[in-house]
Order: C-alpha cells, then structure tokens, then sequence
C-alpha cells in the first residue's frame, strides 16, 4: 500500500516519522542523509533568526506589518526542499520559509515587509509568485498554471501554500474542485497553524480533519506532523513525484502551531492563553531535530552557537543592504500597471510630479 | 465578403485566432459541447478539442482565477463569463490579483487575459442577466474595458484584446447579438483599444455611447434629422483606458453633449466624462451635458424593463433640452 492509502484521512492517522523525542517511529527510517538533514535543519535555524529579526525590526519601526513563521519551520523547509528549479510555488503571507528556500532573497522579502514593490519581484529564474493577502485566493492560480503546464505537456508541478482559515473560503474550494477535475499537478500545502487570526481550528470547519475535504474532491489527501521535517519530506515528495507524472493533486495538511501572532498588528494573549501553548513547546519543529542531530554527533550547543553568530552577522548584512535601497521613484508606482502607460496614467503622473 | 451578426463575428474572431496561435484557449460554463448559451463558441470545440475549449464546473471565480494562473504560464485564455450578473464572484480574482499582478511583481509576472461578458438588457431575460457593470470595472486599475457596438468592430476589438499585453474585460451588448448584420472580412484586422470611433459627423451636438445605446443613438439622431439637428455620434469602443481626446475634440466643436448609458446613473462613467469636459473643454460649453442612463435601481424584469433602459425617446428629449438651452 502507498503512503496515501496507508493514511487515508478517514483512517484517523496523522503521519509522523521523527518523534517529539528526537527518535524515529518503528519501522522508520530517515528520508535523507544525516547530512542533508544538518543542512535543512541550518536552513531552518536560519528562518527562525531570520524570522525573529523581522519581528524586531517591526517593533522598532524599520519595518511594517510582518507574519511571523516561527514554529512552521518544518512544514515549509520540508516541502520546498522536495520541489524543482522549474516548479510553481503560490505562497500566501506567512511564508519566508518556503520562499527563501525557492531561491527568493532574505533582502526582497524584508524590501516587500519594509513597504518596498521591488520586494515583490522575483528574478527571471525564481517562480515564486508575490505573497497573496486576500486569504485562499491563490490556489485557484497554482490550479491553472498546472492545468496550463500539463496541457503543454510540462512534467512541472505547482505548490499552493495557505492556512486552516483559507479552507473555509469559496475559492479554496473551487481551486480543490478543478484541480480533481483537471488532475492539475497540485499540491496543496495546508500549515494547520490551529488559529485564524483569533479563530481557533475549531470554528473554521466542522471537518474532523482539514486532509479529508481532499476526499470530497476525488483526489489523495493526508495529515502529517508538520513539526516534524521527516514526514514533511516524505509526504511531499510522494505527492510532487505523483503530480508530476500525472497522478493530479494531493492535499497536505500539517498539523503545526503558530506560536507567535499572526502579525506584528495582533496581540495573542487576547485569545490565546499560555495553558494552550505550553503543550505544543516540546513539538517545535526544532527540538527533535537537535536531539536526532545529537545523537548523531552533528548538533551540539557549540555548533549551534556558531552557526547563530555566523547567520546573525548575515542577517545583519541584509537588513544593511534593505535599508540602504534607495525609496521607489514617483514613475515607480505607475510605470507598471499597464503594459504601456495610459494617457490618463501619464497626466496624473505629471500632476503628481508638480506638486512634490 | 460575409454579412455576420455579432455572435457570428466573435466566433471567427476566436476561430481565426485560435487557428493562428495554438496558446489561444476558451474556457467557461457550457463554451465547449453547447458552444455557449449564445452559441458564440459554437463549433470551437469540435474544430480545436476539448483541450482548447474548456468545459469548466460551475464557479465563475474558479474560471478567472484559473485562468490568472494559465495566462502567467504563456497561454491565452478567453474566458467566458455566462451572464454580467455572474461577473460578480470574479471582482475578487479581478481587483485583487488580475488587474495587479503585473504591479505588484513589478513587471515579473503578467497575465494577459481576456473575460468576455454577455451584458446589458433588452432581451428579457431573468432576474441578474441584465446588468451592466462597466463602472466598476473602469474604476479597477490594471485592467482594460471594451465593449463593441456592432459586429466589425466586434471582430477587430476581440482581437486586438487577445492579442495586447493586459488583461481585458470584454463586455457584448448581448441586445445587439443578432440585431444587426454588416460585412465583416476574414482574416485578420485589429482596432486599436483605446481609441474611440467617430460614427457619425455633426456640427451641433456632440452624443457619446457604448455597446448597444450606439444602435439606440443613432436612432435618435436619424430622427433629428427632420429638425435640422446635426448630432456627432463617438462610440467609445474603450472605457478603459477612455479616448478623452476624442471626446473633448468634438465637444470643442459643438459645444453640447450628451452621453447615454444603461448603467445605473449615480457615479456612472457618465458623471466621470462629464467630469473630463469640465477639466478640458469647459469654456466650449454652451449648455450643462445631459445624462440619459439606467436608474439607481436593480434593473427591473420583463414587464418593465422599457422604464429602465434608455431609448430613442428619451435621448431625443435630452438633445433638444441641450440644443434649447
């Protein structure tokens, strides 16, 4: 049986391979090397930093509304790690993590979250679309540009990143729909994150898993450990393995936890009380990680703090080199709406000129 | 050369298209098998498969929102929305992401497509097949409004709107579908969006409509003609981006307008050209510009429905009070 049968959503299973405690399931082995997996877990020490330093440029003013990933580090290192040069990601707002992985610089996303456009611009090489606001209405674009591709015959598969709260929304439902339709190369990441802002999983769905809205619409869906790297690796893979070669959609739920606000703009203590986050502190993402590294002579608190320096001092550098890009010019913001300015768009740029 | 009327001539738009350039696809609610509930896409799917002429499920955001996604991969797609009251669910994909994309990623990532709307009333239809949105959409920046008035010019707007570089709302008089037949060319000819068309010439009022009040003005001015008034007739063709050149030049020139619309009146693109002249053209003015358009009401059903939408009549009317003034 396949991964997808083995945990079919109505089975009641959630997937895990690495355990809270740093030990693997029975019968489990790792997916990668232990090599890649110190690797992953510096790209993840490095999101988390990198996330932290966003929350503190926020509060002193160097930077606007942010959504902090802390806690997901798994379930978007995990899942971009398995994606190609040529794959789609669709991210929604929360997703330093997977982007940075994708080939996007720390320095473009600080520019978007420091109120810059350019920080919207991926290079001609990186498909990853600008963050989508408007909650649950990019996967209907990762549906079509799938269906574009297989109907070019392109082996590439597309990603469509988003929380608990998008499933409730109608486009959420309607990308799931032609993607089970089409059989478009679609996966469909959910970080179960388990609050919507302030709405708590439980009142977005009366599903008892979001994995199995998958089966509504005729097509793999499964719930994984998304703290847990291994089984994010694996669940992944299986289902881009299976896009790609025409298999259609799959839909990942990963359990995970926010464990900070949603955005610099929300305070968490208003809906969310510590009882509730004691528990999900022994799951981080990170702490079984280093246990597992540990045990294999890979991690220790030396390295850590090294590699903390090293990445801090980078971090440094890149929030440097943001704050030094020079604000947009005035033709910036009108320049691109159209491919050639309107006349209209030329006279009020004009105005605007005589008047600054 | 054949006589077609407007379905017939978006038909061989999109055949003669689709035949030139295999990214050209059509996608939407009962486009393929039934060819579309106005046969616009009749035939298409027997001639270019199923692949190329989509039937989709039922969900009119699903349908921008997937073609958002197929237009950034390179293909061309023409979606078709059934009816303008179903546009309404796509004003999410439409504002937030279509009308944007090319901004927000600063150039990165565009996605020319083309939404064609059956829109307008006259045909008796039910309850939410009557609107004409084009206010709302001329009020959304990143996306271009084009509505034809006869089926040449049809023709040569679908065109040039698959084949331009932003996105397009494509709205057809759905009144004049089978109302009017004129010679339309095969092969190819484009008209430029963004440019309005002079159809007819006169010296003492100047008359500006879309879609189908063109037919409705041209009427009117036919039965001016006994009382010795010349009015010019500009078929704005584009809403958006708006000739505004071609109006304030003929409004230079006579010195009167009226404009004719079916949208509601209230912050309808009637308030917005007027607004135009005043800016442009104010000391030409010899009277106040008058507004013949649809009310500030749901547009009413059958029985009804002559109260609402603007006639011969009541333009004739909106003319004479200009000229007397």
């Amino acid at each position: 049986m396949g991964l997808f049968e083995d945990y079919h959503p109505l089975k009641g299973k959630t997937f895990q391979i690495l355990k809270p405690d740093g030990t693997l399931q029975p019968d489990s082995k790792p997916p990668i090397s232990d090599q890649e997996i110190f690797h992953l877990y510096q790209k993840m020490l490095f999101i988390r930093l990198a996330d932290q330093r966003a929350l503190i440029l926020q509060r002193q003013g160097r930077m606007g509304t942010y959504a902090p990933i802390w806690g997901q580090e798994a379930c978007q290192v995990g899942s971009a790690a398995v994606l190609q040069k040529g794959d789609w990601v669709f991210p929604a707002f929360r997703e330093l993590g997977a982007t940075l992985m994708m080939g996007i610089p720390l320095k473009t996303i600080f520019l978007y979250w420091m109120g810059n456009e350019e920080g919207s611009r991926a290079s001609e090489d990186v498909n990853v679309l600008p963050v989508s606001i408007p909650v649950g209405t990019h996967p209907l674009h990762a549906v079509g540009l799938g269906w574009a591709a297989r109907l070019k015959g392109d082996a590439i598969v597309t990603i469509a990143y988003f929380g608990d709260g998008a499933t409730s929304k109608g486009d959420f439902h309607e990308a799931m729909n032609f993607a089970g339709v089409f059989k478009t190369p679609t996966i469909f990441f959910c970080q179960n994150n388990q609050y919507a802002i302030s709405v708590p999983r439980s009142i977005q769905t009366a599903s008892k898993t979001i994995a199995q809205k998958a089966m509504a619409y005729g097509f793999d869906g499964i719930q994984i450990d998304g703290n847990d790297l291994f089984a994010v690796l694996v669940a992944t893979k299986e289902a881009v393995e299976k896009a790609r070669s025409g298999g259609g959609p799959t839909l990942i739920e990963g359990v995970t936890f926010r464990f900070g606000p949603h955005t610099t703009a929300d305070d968490p203590t208003k809906y969310r009380k510590d009882e509730e986050i004691e528990p999900w502190k022994p799951l981080d993402p990170m702490i079984r990680l280093r246990l597992y590294l540990k045990e294999k002579d890979l991690w220790s608190e030396e390295v850590e703090q090294r590699f903390t320096e090293e990445a801090q001092k980078d971090i440094d550098q890149v929030v440097k080199d943001a704050e030094a890009v020079p604000a947009p010019g005035v033709e910036e913001i009108f320049k691109y709406v159209y491919a050639e300015m309107t006349s209209s768009l030329k006279e009020q740029l004009a105005y605007l000129k005589t008047t600054l | 050369m054949a006589k077609l009327n407007m379905v017939e001539a978006i038909n061989l738009a999109l055949r003669e298209e689709m035949e030139r350039d295999n990214r050209v696809v059509v996608l939407g609610e009962d486009v393929g098998r039934e060819g579309g509930v106005f046969r616009v896409t009749d035939g298409l799917q027997e001639k270019f498969g199923a692949d190329r002429v989509i039937d989709t499920p039922l969900a009119e955001s699903g349908i921008v929102g997937t073609a958002l996604g197929m237009a950034l991969y390179g293909l061309l797609p023409v979606a078709e929305i059934q009816f303008d009251g179903f546009l309404y669910p796509c004003l999410d994909q439409i504002t937030n992401h279509i009308g944007r994309m090319r901004n927000r990623s600063r150039g990165r990532f565009i996605c020319p497509l083309v939404i064609r709307v059956p829109y307008g009333g006259g045909i008796h239809a039910p309850e939410h097949h009557s609107e004409s949105p084009e206010a709302i959409l001329a009020h959304t920046p990143g996306i271009k409004v084009v509505t034809p008035s006869t089926p040449y010019e049809a023709k040569g707007l679908l065109l040039s709107s698959i084949r331009g570089h932003d996105p397009v709302l494509f709205l057809e008089p759905k009144r004049i579908y089978r109302a009017i037949r004129e010679e339309v060319p095969e092969g190819d000819y484009t008209i430029p969006l963004g440019k309005a068309r002079l159809v007819q010439e006169g010296k003492d009022v100047t008359i500006i409509a879309w879609g189908a009040m063109v037919r409705e003005v041209l009427n009117a001015a036919e039965q001016l003609r006994g009382d010795k008034i010349e009015a010019e007739v500009i078929d704005l063709r584009t809403i958006s981006p708006m000739d505004v050149e071609a109006i304030v030049t003929s409004i230079r020139k006579t010195g009167r307008g009226v404009i004719v619309h079916e949208a509601p009146k209230t912050c309808g693109l009637g308030a917005e050209i007027i607004a135009l002249i005043n800016e442009k053209a104010l000391l030409s003015l010899q009277a106040p510009i008058e507004r013949v358009t649809g009310f500030d009401i749901p547009v009413p059903l059958a029985k009804s429905e002559h109260y609402y939408l603007p006639n011969s009549k009541r333009i004739i009317m909106a003319i004479k009070k200009v000229i007397s003034f």
